[in-house]
């Protein structure tokens, strides 16, 4: 199998026991299989993965409440579809990193490649460093904060959920956004079509403190712009559901 | 899809290494391109004025010592050919474009991979570690090195049709992507500016527009910088030149990129798990180019 227990932890009263996985010898399916609980049972359990070596689709479809850490770069959708578990990436994430994130954390220490968080329906994805472009992508209910900036095209189609910078955003921030909020802390490149900044009050301002605390990352959400969309774009308009 | 690779060697103790630094990066990229690979290595054996072309022969059992004394013959000077499955290095003490042309006039049969004194240009159809052990590549010593695994979209799966192509002298260039005003461009640049193409592959037409540009005096950052105004389509280019790389990704930034750099080396790939076979890799500085944004080491641009 190429996992073993390693040493106990005492956490509170529970002893929980540390389940180490090394990829070199155990392989990406062997990974997948033991943190989807398909052999037994995984609930409560944590998980060390070492040697991620930017593999492709690690610790994917979890479905049960772990803690798993990964050492090192991944590759592309680390972390997509989860449900529950805690997972941390202790390196930078490829392409689609909590891709489809249903519950549960994702957090990543490193920076993002593309579409970080894309079509995620909820749970919370924090990344410590940057992310590139498209960030956010269709979003339908997830939470992502980001501690660096974001590349171009993020929060594309964005339909709930919340986006949070504490740098600067790229070119087309929020393009054809539905009902998700962003809040960047620094520079906007530029709007995308019908996003606009929104007035943020005081119920709003501390929503985000809330936020950026559970992220963990040391910011003021008073020194956060707010946008969102000015629904103007064909879909918004009732007058075109005569069309059909 | 494609996967791309480069390596270049800053610690001269590792250079002697360099091929079996290399390969591995290029075996982890078999699933982005596994119909055929290739790879450009720079190694300046002879100096800067010796010249050195590599040729490729389709058919196989080529009488590479008899080309070698045909070309001395024809051009006044010694020529020796050193053989590489069904490449050759054709060496001389000629002007390279003196020695590339003649290859072409009078060897109408062969195609010439690459012309300059430092670089080597060697690919072939079939998986990327086939072709790098019939080439011997986990041998080969040199500065640095990039390399191409090809998933053909835009033309045929041909050896002539594998990266990279060479850009004009000690130059060449790999592509992970598709150019879709190939055709109008190959045609501006064969009738208005006598630009030559071997094949109908996509890429060759970026390897053409560069040495145009460079041709009319520009730099290769200044080259790669109009190509983002004129080349339309999806790239991320990796240029090799005598001195180092240089890595440009398109404006919209589809296909993938990821650079990584520490004291003794700096490498760029598609993908990061091709990266994670280099010396001391974790404790490197990892990030993805910026769109639009040339990055370029070694003195190259």
């Amino acid at each position: 199998m190429g996992t073993g227990a390693g040493q106990g932890l005492f956490l509170g009263w529970q002893r929980v026991t540390v389940e180490t996985i090394d990829l070199d010898v155990a392989g990406v399916r062997v990974l997948n299989r033991r943190l989807q609980g398909r052999d037994e049972p995984v609930a409560g359990r944590r998980f060390v993965v070492t040697n991620a070596k930017g593999r492709h689709a690690l610790a994917v479809g979890l479905t049960e409440a772990m803690d798993v850490r990964i050492r090192g770069h991944v590759g592309y959708y680390c972390a997509g579809m989860n449900r529950k578990a805690d997972v941390i990436v202790e390196g930078n994430a490829g392409t689609g990193v909590a891709e489809n994130l249903m519950s549960g954390t994702v957090r990543v220490t490193g920076d993002t490649s593309q579409s970080a968080g894309a079509s995620g329906r909820g749970g919370l994805l924090v990344i410590e460093g940057s992310a590139s472009a498209r960030c956010g992508i269709t979003m339908k209910g997830i939470d992502i904060v980001v501690g660096g900036s974001i590349g171009h095209m993020s929060a594309f189609m964005a339909q709930a959920g919340r986006l949070v910078v504490c740098g600067d955003a790229g070119a087309y921030l929020g393009d054809s956004i539905y009902e998700a909020e962003l809040f960047v802390r620094g520079r906007v490149e530029s709007l995308g079509a019908d996003c606009v900044e929104k007035d943020m009050d005081e119920r709003d301002t501390e929503a985000l403190q809330a936020l950026l605390e559970r992220a963990g990352l040391a910011a003021d959400a008073g020194e956060f712009r707010r946008y969102g969309s000015a629904r103007q774009l064909y879909n918004f308009r009732v007058d075109n559901a005569a069309a059909y | 899809m494609c996967g791309i690779v480069g390596l270049y060697l800053k610690n001269p103790a590792l250079r002697p290494h360099l091929g079996r630094l290399f390969s591995p990066m290029m075996g982890e990229m078999t699933e982005r391109g596994p119909d055929s690979a290739g790879f450009a290595v720079y190694r300046e054996e002879g100096g800067r004025d010796e010249a050195k072309v590599t040729v490729c022969s389709v058919a196989p059992g080529y009488d590479w010592p008899g080309l070698a004394q045909e070309a001395g013959e024809a051009l006044g000077a010694e020529a020796v050919a050193e053989a590489a499955s069904n490449h050759a290095v054709l060496r001389a003490s000629v002007d390279a474009g003196k020695l590339r042309d003649w290859i072409e006039a009078a060897h109408p049969e062969l195609s010439v991979t690459s012309s300059g004194s430092a670089l080597e240009i060697y690919k072939d159809v079939g998986l990327p570690m086939d072709v790098l052990d019939r080439f011997g590549v986990s041998q080969m010593a040199g500065s640095h090195m990039i390399g191409h695994t090809r998933m053909a979209t835009e033309s045929a799966v041909t050896t002539a049709g594998a990266h990279p192509f060479n850009t004009g002298d000690d130059l060449c260039l790999v592509h992970n992507g598709s150019l879709s005003n190939h055709h109008r461009l190959r045609d501006w640049l064969r009738e208005q500016q006598g630009v030559r193409f071997q094949t109908d592959n996509d890429t060759e037409v970026a390897a053409g527009y560069l040495t145009w540009r460079i041709g009319e005096g520009a730099s290769i950052a200044e080259a790669l910088e109009a190509g983002i105004r004129d080349l339309d389509g999806f790239y991320t280019f990796a240029v090799g030149t005598r001195e180092g790389f240089s890595v440009l990704r398109d404006p919209i930034a589809c296909k993938p990129a990821v650079m990584a750099e520490n004291d003794d080396w700096v490498a760029m790939a598609s993908e990061f798990r091709a990266l994670a076979c280099l010396p001391d890799v974790e404790a490197a500085s990892v990030w993805e180019p910026e769109p639009g944004k040339v990055y370029s080491w070694g003195g190259s641009a």
